[in-house]
């Protein structure tokens, strides 16, 4: 019987089992950013504890860094004492900081990519969720917490019980401007927000395998929106071409050697899953939420449910999401208007995500009255874009071209709705509140639908605007 | 590094309903600019107990009857989102001692059981009765009992369900995996020249 990509991942980097019936794992790959470390990095201060392996961890700072000016002290007295103790850490611990002097500064799930930090078949761990992003390449990565980072730091392993593995199986073409992260939001829509609990999600079939590296980051980095505590897809030619030449990849003969290995890692032809789904890509539209959480969606031309037609169970939760946007059942939101535009997040900031909307943008401007940002989301993105002409495309439509960092996809820097704005969102979560404003409200879509509410002032059908 | 055997809990509970209570409600970002845990209790599910002008919305945790709860009620799905410990810290920092849900988002659990607060699955039925039972006698102590995976509350006994490494580390004491960890660390540092990794440039 064959074996998935996570169960030799898994087995090559378990050290043993512990006593309460856990596996200690190794992580080959640890990130760290300034808002779940400092505490990590206090309590490993209190043990005494030094940093086992301090060549096996990376920071940068992405969360609290403001986007539009980034002279240091920061206004935010809080975002200042940050990246300051961040900057201490990791002088005092001996640890690679990506501080935004290095001009590879970014979301972290941005920059270990770019940096080649990220390798198929690696264990990875980050105190963020989204850190499934790296499944892309074929690691296995997850989200933790500030003890699990401590654990890291200290042990370069942590307590991990295995997960089922459920393929998701997407076939047949994608439809002009439909996008991966159309895929994405109609998978967890389509499985429920707490679907994958207890799973690895392994992406798969040919219109997976057809996606370039960065569009499968989208569809890994919101595994966790769908409850799979991580997400992945098996490394091949494209995951190689990605990584060659980057600092972090091994190079020359190793580079040759590496390869025999990553091919190795994939999952057999005959691998046994605990699940598998299918998917016809043909079926899947531009996809938009309608309510307080990623599962809440619908296809751009579909009205909003009603909550009496839903299963039970997610009766209470649809209501509770129409009272907070203000929407109706029935509603259609093509048409609905918005008052800002944010391009940006480690789900969708990378260059192909700029460069596939600059395509629509050229020659249009953002509709009076919305507040348009583009946020590349690293240091490497703003040099690229800037290099191909792509941020004054975006610049000359009228969107603020901003400096790489997390911004507005949650409210830890001053980039924040006001009030009850409605936000179109490249992001990844539209939880009550998630973008600063208690009372804000966000709409996930692809970055091009993104464009697309930009220049027309509301929600719109991308396929549409940009005919 | 021994801690406690956490085997029971006892006190009176708060509901706070709801399905799909996300961490960003537990403790909304912008209360996570800091370098340290202190403090975070007094900010948690700070969007639904304040106005924005910080006015109280009489949210079930800062009503009298309430007052000293240390056994949170919630729905299905509890703790979904982001991976912060923040939201944990945030509820144990509060007071609460440990939580009842329909069922848990994974990472949310993880980050609990380390902090020794235990996270109980209930089933919808159940949630009901001991969230209207709290709500109507908020006197009624309620007791959990980590190694039956009973629930005792005034009328009501029912089961509940939790991940038995999660029960096993409570009851032992090993919830927190740290000293486990280090004492491997010589097999750890064998291991690791097999162990893939980033090149140093």
């Amino acid at each position: 019987m064959g074996k998935t990509l996570f169960q030799k991942v898994w087995d090559r980097h378990a050290v043993g089992q512990l006593l309460d019936g856990s596996t200690q794992l190794f992580i080959g790959t640890h990130l760290i950013h300034e808002v779940t470390s400092p505490q990590a990095f206090g309590m490993l201060r209190d043990l005494g504890l030094k940093v086992a392996f301090p060549q096996r961890t990376f920071a940068t700072v992405d969360h609290i860094v403001p986007t539009d000016q980034r002279v240091e002290p920061f206004q935010d007295t809080l975002a200042d004492a940050m990246i300051k103790e961040l900057r201490k850490n990791c002088a005092d611990f001996s640890i690679t900081f990506f501080d935004i002097p290095s001009g590879k500064q970014g979301i972290v799930h941005i920059v270990g990519p770019e940096q080649g930090i990220t390798q198929p078949g690696t264990t990875i761990a980050c105190g963020d969720s989204h850190t499934s992003t790296h499944g892309a390449f074929g690691a296995v990565a997850f989200g933790i917490g500030t003890s699990q980072v401590r654990d890291v730091l200290a042990t370069q392993t942590m307590a991990l019980s295995p997960l089922k593995v459920r393929r998701i199986e997407v076939r047949g073409k994608l439809g002009p401007g439909v996008y991966a992260k159309d895929i994405i939001l109609h998978v967890i829509r389509t499985l429920g927000v707490n679907g994958g609990t207890g799973f690895a999600y392994e992406y798969a079939g040919p219109t997976i395998e057809g996606l370039s590296i960065e569009e499968r980051m989208t569809i890994c980095n919101m595994s966790i929106e769908g409850g799979a505590r991580a997400g992945y897809v098996n490394p091949d030619e494209k995951t190689f071409a990605y990584l060659r030449g980057r600092p972090y990849c091994p190079k020359g003969k190793d580079w040759d050697a590496a390869i025999i290995e990553w091919k190795k890692v994939a999952s057999d032809p005959d691998a046994k899953y605990d699940d598998v789904k299918v998917f016809d890509a043909a079926e899947i539209r531009p996809t938009v939420t309608w309510g307080i959480n990623p599962g809440q969606a619908i296809f751009i031309d579909e009205a909003i449910p009603e909550p009496e037609k839903l299963p039970a169970a997610d009766r209470a939760s649809a209501k509770e999401a129409l009272e907070h946007m203000k929407f109706k059942a029935g509603q259609r939101l093509s048409g609905q208007p918005i008052q800002v535009a944010f391009f940006g997040s480690c789900t969708n900031a990378r260059v192909s995500d700029f460069v596939e909307a600059s395509k629509f943008l050229k020659g249009r401007k953002v509709a009076a009255g919305v507040r348009a940002i583009a946020v590349p989301g690293s240091q490497g993105v703003t040099k690229v874009c800037q290099e191909m002409g792509i941020d004054r495309i975006f610049k000359e439509a009228g969107f603020d071209w901003r400096e790489a960092g997390c911004s507005m996809c949650l409210g830890m820097n001053p980039d924040q709705l006001v009030g009850d704005e409605i936000c179109a969102s490249s992001s990844n979560r539209n939880f009550k509140g998630r973008q600063g404003s208690p009372t804000g409200r966000t709409i996930l879509m692809s970055p091009v639908m993104v464009a697309a509410a930009a220049v027309t002032g509301k929600v719109s059908d991308a396929r549409q605007v940009f005919a | 590094m021994s801690l406690a055997p956490i085997k029971k809990v006892t006190g009176r509970a708060v509901p706070v309903e709801g399905d799909d209570i996300d961490t960003d409600r537990i403790i909304p970002a912008r209360y996570m600019r800091c370098v340290t845990f202190d403090g975070l209790g007094e900010h948690l599910f700070r969007d639904v107990r304040f106005t924005p002008e910080g006015k109280s919305k009489n949210h079930p945790i800062d009503q009298p009857k309430h007052k000293g709860a240390t056994v949170l009620v919630s729905g299905m799905n509890f703790g979904c989102g982001s991976s912060r410990e923040h939201a944990p810290q945030a509820i144990v920092r509060a007071g609460f001692k440990a939580v009842i849900a329909g069922n848990f988002a994974e990472i949310f659990f993880g980050n609990s059981t380390t902090l020794g607060l235990p996270c109980v699955a209930a089933q919808p039925p159940d949630l009901q009765a001991l969230s209207k039972l709290v709500s109507e006698k908020p006197e009624t102590e309620v007791e959990i009992d980590l190694e039956k995976l009973r629930v005792k509350a005034g009328p009501l006994a029912f089961s509940v369900t939790m991940k038995p490494i999660a029960q096993q580390g409570l009851l032992s004491g090993r919830y927190d995996a740290i000293a486990d960890l280090l004492a491997n660390l010589p097999k750890v540092k064998d291991l690791a020249p097999s162990i893939p990794g980033p090149t140093v440039p």
